[in-house]
């Protein structure tokens, strides 16, 4: 089995790249926790590619069911075929649907699979899902039929925080929180992913990405994806280094700060930081 | 192999169990992390630890199994030693070292170094003296300063080991909440109201039965909105002071709240509700929500709980300028009567045992005031106020 070494454009750090490996080589489910915006979900489809793997993905909301993830018996158009007179009508094998796990086990290749927000779900979904992912086979009731892995897939669970997950199904998995990255890791994932840009604008990018996070009360604190976007948005606008640099007293925040701020009471505190910062700054 | 360490996880309230200790096992077998202590504890981490609130605890007990080290007791005082030892670590070249005779000399450097440490006693980031980052003191990392010492920034500094686990990086993750909240859970489930909302994307057996026969027996499909969960709760927690005592069972009956509950807004108060509550419990004095502010932000479908000892000085109530934490205009009172008319289906969840209610003035009052809508902090006494709740008024 190959390692995962994190790829060109994604920064794995050492203790996220050991769990990654301690799961492929495991064959368990790893389960990956962190602020919004940290990668968790990139992550499943970096993997993929990392050990050039297919990727099958399962999203999860609140109205979702663990049998879905199985399969499903579509009642309905059999009914439908029985009043037609289709012939399929006789093999209720024709109407069983098979959902994302099904799918992941039958594939010639251990694929990747992503369980996307597992807290989304129904507080008994994850148990419901227990012996699928520790066996990697379930039974089909309508057909009679097992259905076993083929190769264990790798499976990838994020989840949010918005509810406690049961611990049995913990005990079955490896778990990774991702922490938000430091300036270093952060200098990394920027030069990863605009391997042009211009040093001091990283760099004057960086210090007032960092100073925002630290404002107090700040009601969703800015993360990775959108300190990406945001310089994409600086680099399209050609904001010169100067300019984040020279604090104009006349614009308080940073100039875009749409990308970073998606809050207007965020906006309206941190106009009123600046201002407060501003006058420490003449008084002193 | 490492039954000590993992004894001490066990005591040291890290929930381990044999299956995570046997995977670990494997993982070890299967040369996941091969002799490399780092790596070793990467694995470790990954394998035992399932909730990031552990995270801290098993770097301490990391430290202490594998290095022989002593758990810090006091936080403050680790975070200068640590900046100090990877100054240690600097490695200077001729170039550099004559850099730094610029500020007059590497011992002057290191002197002032250890003067400033002893004055700072926060991480500190800016501004111009401080040691931090992004400033431009000759201490700190990405100064613009020349002659400035780098501290715990330098290029792989993940080379020593020790320092990954000794950084304390998930302390904040860390609340203490044991995962005994399923009971809770429980009796809380008594609140749920369910309510077809939402997208149509559920059968509807009977209308489908209905409208097929309307249509001469050809199918016709009738569907519904799936029912959920549609209460709504504003939680208010009394902290501080006499609270202190009963910490642990608030916050697991928060900890349950929040994972039953869709529409879920906690709130923070001191003994009795006066004109403002907070949102955080660290930021009391900074960020305050005015009471009248939450009545005309939440409409009258949102259910109220407060929960609190309700003992205090009975001034505290009645008396205007009552409050410990500053002077209230109106006495608490008025606040409680108003709040408890804004919310009809309000209840007082009270850790104190119902058996010293009588003992105490200004439970009675409260008791009082909330027209006998307190109930005791017990799995019964949550059942008692669910079901409380779900009537009106």
């Amino acid at each position: 089995m190959r390692r995962f070494e994190g790829t060109d454009t994604y920064v794995a750090t050492q203790d996220l790249r050991v769990a990654v490996n301690a799961a492929i080589a495991l064959e368990r489910p790893l389960l990956v926790k962190g602020e919004p915006g940290t990668g968790k979900t990139i992550l499943a489809h970096e993997v993929a590619r990392g050990i050039a793997k297919n990727l099958i993905t399962w999203h999860i909301k609140s109205t979702t069911k663990a049998q879905q993830g199985l399969y499903e018996y579509d009642a309905v158009s059999r009914l439908r075929d029985g009043q037609l007179g289709d012939e399929r009508v006789h093999d209720i094998a024709n109407y069983i649907v098979p959902g994302k796990l099904w799918e992941a086990f039958e594939a010639t290749e251990a694929p990747v699979l992503l369980i996307d927000e597992i807290d989304k779900a129904d507080i008994e979904f994850p148990n419901d899902l227990l012996l699928e992912l520790d066996r990697m086979e379930f039974y089909v009731y309508e057909t009679r039929r097992t259905i076993q892995a083929r190769h264990r897939p790798i499976v990838i669970i994020t989840s949010n925080n918005e509810k406690e997950l049961p611990d049995a199904f913990l005990r079955r998995c490896f778990f990774h929180y991702i922490r938000f990255p430091d300036r270093e890791t952060m200098q990394q994932i920027i030069d990863v992913h605009f391997p042009d840009l211009k040093h001091e604008l990283v760099h004057e990018a960086l210090t007032i990405f960092y100073d925002i996070r630290q404002a107090p009360g700040l009601k969703k604190k800015p993360s990775t994806s959108e300190l990406l976007d945001w310089i994409k948005l600086l680099l399209v606008e050609d904001i010169s280094p100067e300019v984040l640099r020279t604090r104009d007293p006349g614009k308080l925040i940073p100039p875009l700060h749409g990308a970073l701020l998606k809050n207007e009471e965020d906006v309206h505190l941190f106009e009123r930081l600046a201002f407060l910062h501003r006058r420490e700054r003449g008084g002193a | 192999m490492f039954f000590s360490f993992l004894a001490e996880l066990r005591e040291a309230k890290v929930p381990v169990s044999l299956r995570e200790y046997l995977t670990l096992m494997e993982a070890m077998q299967k040369r996941v992390a091969a002799f490399d202590i780092e790596e070793f504890y990467f694995l470790a981490r990954t394998a035992l630890v399932k909730d990031e609130r552990h995270l801290d605890r098993f770097d301490r007990v990391f430290g202490h199994c594998f290095k022989g080290i002593e758990t810090p007791a006091d936080p403050k005082t680790a975070i200068p030693d640590e900046w100090l030892r990877k100054l240690a670590e600097r490695f200077l070249t001729e170039e550099e070292k004559q850099q730094i005779e610029a500020l007059g000399g590497w011992e002057k450097l290191m002197e002032t170094l250890r003067q400033r440490l002893a004055e700072q006693r926060s991480r500190h980031q800016g501004g111009s003296k401080w040691i931090g980052t992004a400033g431009t003191s000759p201490f700190g990392a990405y100064g613009y300063n020349p002659e400035g010492v780098r501290i715990g920034q330098q290029e792989g500094r993940n080379r020593s080991a020790v320092k990954v686990w000794d950084r304390h990086e998930f302390r904040n993750l860390d609340d203490t909440v044991e995962l005994g909240t399923r009971n809770i859970k429980l009796a809380l489930r008594r609140l749920r109201q369910f309510a077809r909302e939402g997208a149509a994307e559920e059968l509807d057996l009977g209308g489908t039965v209905k409208s097929t026969a309307h249509n001469a027996g050809w199918l016709d499909l009738k569907l519904v909105p799936e029912r959920r969960n549609a209460v709504k709760l504003l939680l208010f927690l009394d902290v501080g002071g006499s609270m202190d005592d009963h910490i642990r069972i608030c916050e697991e009956l928060f900890s349950a709240a929040r994972s039953e509950f869709k529409h879920l807004i906690h709130f923070y108060f001191h003994n009795c509700i006066y004109d403002s509550v907070w949102r955080d419990s660290r930021r009391r004095h900074v960020e305050q929500v005015p009471v009248m502010e939450l009545i005309r932000t939440y409409d009258r479908s949102y259910r109220i709980v407060l929960v609190g000892d309700a003992s205090m000085s009975p001034y505290e109530i009645e008396k205007e300028g009552g409050s410990v934490e500053r002077w209230n205009d109106e006495p608490g009172e008025v606040w409680l009567r108003r709040l408890f008319e804004a919310y009809p289906r309000a209840v007082w969840l009270n850790p104190v045992p119902e058996k010293y209610w009588t003992g105490t003035a200004s439970i009675g009052m409260i008791r009082r005031i909330s027209e006998d809508r307190m109930f005791p902090l017990t799995l019964d006494g949550v059942d008692r106020a669910m079901r409380r709740l779900k009537r009106r008024g």
